[in-house]
């Protein structure tokens, strides 16, 4: 592009531009012109609903009565919730041990094969692509279903078993089981962190092996004392966003469920409580003070990671993001 | 490690990763009786049926329900991709006051779960008659169009810093206003952000249940997600390979745009830490 294709403003031919004052003033305006949709959507979309959600959580709101005529019963809903509501420190336990398997399995698998895969050789975009399919189709309702279907009585997963003569069991419709099925299809979606990985690995100095193999160091302590501390910052980055997302997992459980959070209760995550209680049993009060809640401990997990990751995320000088 | 140890760890690995998948395309062809005593990848008896089967299960065909997924999913990309443009050509490239207020709140929405404001916005949505109304997808589709989408407007400030300032510079002393420059220089320069928005838009929207399930009520707005889990109230055995083929048909469109577009998938969550 040439600088003659530009459109001239109008107002402003080149002989005599405006001042710097004015186009200053120009620029504010132009700024907030193309920002307006967005801050429409920060407005409406975000931050009211937030209040909103904010003053419902101290009500018993449901949409069976206008929001005019909801009572304000002060903090009734997050009493009820901390003290008396069974089920809300299940999902709790439920999400929790959901995040605490799930993520670090996820993240060693991904870690592991893009070790496996950190090697010039033919293919090696062919294996990249087909270890990342999962990341793109496992959060689907459709997968979901195949997943459940695959650990049924008559599932592949025990006809695999059979072959070396272990009676499985209905794994999904086993209390002790069924969440583990759900960590397992969050772990089969390990493409995404591996391929951040892989970015990561390739960026780590050859030099720094080759003088620990001078050294002659082993492996292992090549892997403790290079790798690691070399991809902190990426191993930090994936940490955060799989716990973030670990804790929102909706889809598998709601279908592995029939939506119910069960059996018994056992894969009733947190999101998936929440929907219950405000779109099942229309109880929106108590859902918006579960929503806040969740929203704080999110906010809290995050701020932890942050200040933790101080002690351990080793950031060189030609690597920070 | 020897190269065909490692090689021989891939396949074993990919072979695992993959079963599902394969079995899910199997299991879409059995019959009834196959679907319960044939452990083995391959039907014996081809049972094409259970796409048909699927299709006319419910009192609105399943074609219904892969149109109202393709509307939600293409005006959403739409919707992304101009908003999100917009949004990020302000934070990234123009200076104006309070700007870096907007960047940081915009930052904020970035980690916010959306489960947080799904109540909220029902009712806000509901009083405004848009769930189960004329419209049903309003609800699915303002949020889109306002921009509401932070990873999108990360992703594009973050590819816009990557364009030279001095062409807004030529362009100033030429002088272009901060229109022209975003018509001539930054939306000629930001195509491969807005492809990877439009990609990443489309197969998450695509893909996505949870806004979907609370905001369509009526059957015949159903998107296939939606559809889907009327199968699992099903669960008889005869009801397993319609469920699979239907399944199966709703990944496709993703799968397609996974193989026409692998490798800007690969690299846009390289450069941006999206997720898939």
């Amino acid at each position: 592009m040439t600088a003659s294709t530009l459109t001239r403003d109008p107002a402003a031919p080149a002989a005599h531009r405006p001042g710097r004052r004015v186009r200053r003033r120009r620029e504010n305006l132009a700024g907030y012109v193309f920002l307006s949709p967005w801050l429409l959507g920060l407005l409406g979309i975000t931050a009211v609903p937030m209040l909103i959600s904010l003053y419902l959580s101290f009500t018993d709101y449901s949409p069976l009565i206008s929001l005019g005529d909801a009572s304000w019963v002060g903090f009734d809903n997050y009493r009820r919730m901390f003290t008396a509501d069974q089920s809300y420190w299940h999902a709790v336990t439920v999400t929790i041990t959901f995040a605490l398997v799930a993520v670090p399995l996820k993240l060693a698998a991904a870690l592991g094969v893009a070790m496996l895969l950190n090697r010039t050789m033919r293919g090696i975009s062919v294996f990249r692509g087909l270890f990342y399919l999962p990341s793109l189709l496992g959060g689907s309702v459709a997968l979901a279903i195949v997943w459940v279907s695959m650990f049924n009585r008559e599932g592949a997963f025990n006809s695999f078993l059979a072959l070396f003569g272990i009676e499985g069991l209905p794994w999904v419709n086993d209390p002790d089981w069924a969440l583990y099925t759900l960590i397992l299809l969050a772990v089969w979606q390990f493409g995404a962190p591996m391929v951040i990985f892989l970015a990561g690995l390739k960026q780590v100095p050859s030099e720094l092996y080759e003088a620990a193999s001078v050294d002659g160091a082993s492996p292992w302590r090549k892997f403790v004392h290079i790798t690691l501390p070399m991809l902190s910052p990426v191993i930090f980055f994936n940490l955060v966003l799989e716990t973030i997302n670990g804790f929102q997992g909706f889809t598998s459980a709601f279908v592995l469920s029939n939506g119910t959070g069960g059996p018994v209760d056992s894969t009733l995550m947190y999101t998936l409580n929440l929907y219950i209680k405000g779109f099942v049993e229309l109880d929106m009060g108590y859902a918006s003070a579960m929503a806040w809640v969740f929203l704080l401990v999110i906010g809290a997990i995050t701020v932890v990671l942050f200040s933790t990751g101080r002690f351990w995320v080793h950031y060189s000088d030609n690597e920070e993001r | 490690m020897r190269s065909y140890v490692r090689l021989l760890a891939l396949l074993l690995i990919l072979a695992v990763v993959l079963y599902p998948l394969v079995w899910m395309v199997g299991t879409s062809v059995k019959s009834p009786s196959e679907i319960v005593n044939n452990i083995g990848l391959i039907p014996r008896e081809f049972t094409p049926g259970n796409f048909a089967e699927g299709w006319t299960k419910f009192d609105v065909s399943f074609g219904r329900f892969f149109l109202n997924s393709a509307l939600v999913s293409l005006l959403t990309v739409a919707g992304n991709t101009i908003s999100c443009l917009l949004a990020a050509y302000a934070l990234g490239r123009l200076r104006f006051r309070l700007r870096g207020v907007w960047f940081a709140l915009m930052i904020g929405t970035l980690l916010l779960p959306g489960h947080v404001l799904i109540i909220p916005q029902y009712i806000l949505f509901r009083t405004l008659g848009w769930v189960g109304g004329d419209w049903p997808y309003l609800p699915l589709l303002v949020p889109a169009f306002l921009a509401t989408e932070a990873f999108f407007v990360f992703l594009i400030v973050q590819f816009m810093r990557g364009i030279p300032r001095e062409l807004d510079e030529a362009a100033v002393i030429d002088g272009a206003s901060p229109y022209g420059i975003f018509r001539h220089v930054i939306l000629p320069l930001s195509r491969p952000a807005l492809v990877t928005t439009a990609i990443f838009s489309f197969i998450w929207t695509w893909n996505d249940f949870f806004r979907q399930l609370v905001f369509l009520s009526e059957l015949k707005d159903y998107t296939a997600p939606v559809a889907l889990t009327l199968f699992i109230d099903s669960t008889s055995e005869s009801a397993v390979g319609p469920m699979f083929a239907m399944s199966l048909l709703s990944l496709i469109p993703v799968f397609l745009f996974f193989v026409a577009f692998q490798r800007l998938l690969v690299e846009g969550i390289n450069t941006s830490g999206l997720k898939g």
